[in-house]
């Protein structure tokens, strides 16, 4: 390994051959006439951290979104071609996608707890979904969820008190434990730290390396020395195309492609 | 190697430029080194020795000041691929050609070792060429990193070889001499010596082609069974 990939990889080693948790073949999605992505086939391994970067409008927050179908949510938003959750296609009529929502959970770009207590926010999605049978079950649900989003020792004296009320990061936090509570398969994370200090981030990017165990995530992000930092496979997105994907490491210091070589180093391309 | 865009920041690029601008001074300050050290040592040339010597101090200041700037891009611009691979090289390439200056000085030291007026010419004339060889090696290095060619990179890293092979025969034919009468055993010693530190400046030649490669193609370069470079195919 050279010298610079060895830099990049010692965050986290990619486990190879991760099997496929995702899948996305031919994935085309159209806002109305226009459309905004062309045949993106992407494999999302599980246990790793796949990034997805590129220019604003590139698409990558749109294939984001259609692997929990939040697209959906968005008027004349079509979706061709097919997106796999292990075996099962996540657009089949036959699938309920507020179950599936709760397999594929999301953290967006601005934390946004809701308006209620600490233990509220995280306890609501366990409770609708019935997954905890008693308050005992509730509360080692949201108690665990805290300590894995690493906010207990910061908000257990306070769980009562409203979500709005921590600090930006803590916020952030707070709504990765909201959406690891209902135990989904796939987390998905669109620029999560874009709106946090470099502490925060810090922390948050901590805290992915450790969710990794556990869960499989996929990552928009507009930093590329973050995409290199937590995530073990990257896929550059232009223009609505998926141009390269592979390994972290590769990407950042030897791509293949001139456009994604363009991107990275911050050429005009 | 297709030329690449320019940076959207600009003085990124200037300070890219400037970087390969300075390890292509350094290139030419190390190969005047070497060519000047030669000469002193078979013309028994004092003056130009000790002016060698001195001039090392400005070699040594230039890797210096080329790791600087490298680790403070580094720190600020957390450059990525080709430019990652060219800063990172930079500081590799520096460090080789300081070696060299290293080597052109140890030689000049020792040409201020030999009495006498000049060398016996057939001692001469081995040492010559190997000089001459070495200092193509240097240039075809040098050219190859500075205009990113890796076939050019392979091509040196092989002609290797030739100069271990000449080092090789320079080793019997001066210890022939030192065999057929014991007083030229001063100066074949010094005369040995020597030829080792080209034979090495040779090896910096061959990493600086091989950072050329890895400049070029983001891969380290190959080694087929036989010993030789090949180009990593994809």
């Amino acid at each position: 390994m050279s010298l610079e990939s060895a830099a990049i990889a010692t965050a986290s080693v990619s486990r190879s051959n991760a099997p496929s948790k995702m899948t996305g073949e031919d994935v085309c999605v159209f806002y109305g006439a226009k459309q905004a992505l062309f045949d993106v086939n992407l494999k999302i391994e599980q246990f790793n951290v796949t990034s997805l970067i590129g220019p604003s409008g590139c698409g990558k927050s749109t294939f984001l979104r259609s692997l929990n179908r939040m697209n959906d949510t968005i008027e004349g938003c079509r979706v061709t071609g097919k997106i796999n959750l292990d075996e099962d296609d996540i657009y089949d009529p036959s699938i309920d996608v507020v179950e599936l929502r709760a397999r594929v959970g999301m953290v967006f770009q601005k934390p946004n707890p809701f308006p209620k207590s600490i233990y509220e926010n995280v306890a609501y999605g366990p409770r609708i979904h019935g997954i905890a049978r008693n308050k005992a079950d509730l509360d080692e649900i949201v108690h665990s969820s805290l300590r894995r989003a690493g906010l207990w020792n910061e908000v257990k004296d306070r769980l009562l008190e409203p979500g709005t009320g921590l600090s930006g990061g803590q916020q952030q936090r707070l709504c990765i434990a909201r959406a690891i509570a209902t135990k989904p398969e796939v987390l998905l994370m669109d620029e999560p730290c874009s709106a946090l200090d470099p502490i925060a981030t810090a922390v948050i990017e901590e805290l992915i390396d450790e969710l990794r165990e556990n869960f499989t995530i996929v990552i928009v992000t507009h930093s590329m020395q973050q995409a290199a930092r937590v995530s073990q496979k990257t896929a550059f997105f232009h223009l609505g195309k998926l141009i390269e994907e592979g390994k972290t490491e590769d990407i950042f210091t030897n791509p293949r492609n001139r456009q994604t070589q363009d991107y990275i180093t911050g050429r005009i391309g | 190697m297709a030329t690449l865009n320019e940076h959207i920041v600009s003085s990124y690029e200037e300070e890219l430029t400037n970087l390969a601008k300075l390890i292509f001074e350094m290139g030419g300050m190390v190969e005047v080194a070497v060519s000047s050290a030669t000469r002193a040592l078979l013309k028994l040339d004092h003056g130009l020795a000790r002016q060698t010597i001195e001039a090392d101090k400005a070699i040594d200041e230039m890797q210096k000041r080329i790791d600087e700037i490298a680790v403070s891009m580094i720190a600020r611009r957390q450059p990525m691929a080709t430019d990652l691979r060219a800063i990172i090289t930079s500081i590799h390439v520096a460090n080789d050609l300081e070696r060299v200056g290293d080597m052109a000085k140890t030689i000049s030291r020792r040409a201020l070792q030999i009495d006498g007026l000049s060398l016996a010419p057939k001692f001469y004339n081995g040492v010559k060429h190997m000089a001459d060889l070495i200092l193509r090696q240097l240039k075809a290095a040098l050219d190859a990193y500075a205009t990113r060619n890796a076939a050019a990179a392979v091509e040196v890293c092989n002609a290797d070889d030739e100069i271990d092979a000449l080092y090789t025969s320079l080793f019997r034919e001066l210890l022939t001499y030192m065999m057929e009468d014991p007083r030229n055993i001063t100066q074949c010693t010094h005369l040995l010596f020597c030829s080792k530190s080209l034979e090495r400046v040779g090896d910096h030649a061959t990493n600086i082609a091989e950072h050329a490669y890895y400049l070029e193609t983001g891969r380290q370069i190959g080694t087929a069974p036989d010993q030789h470079r090949v180009q990593v195919k994809e």
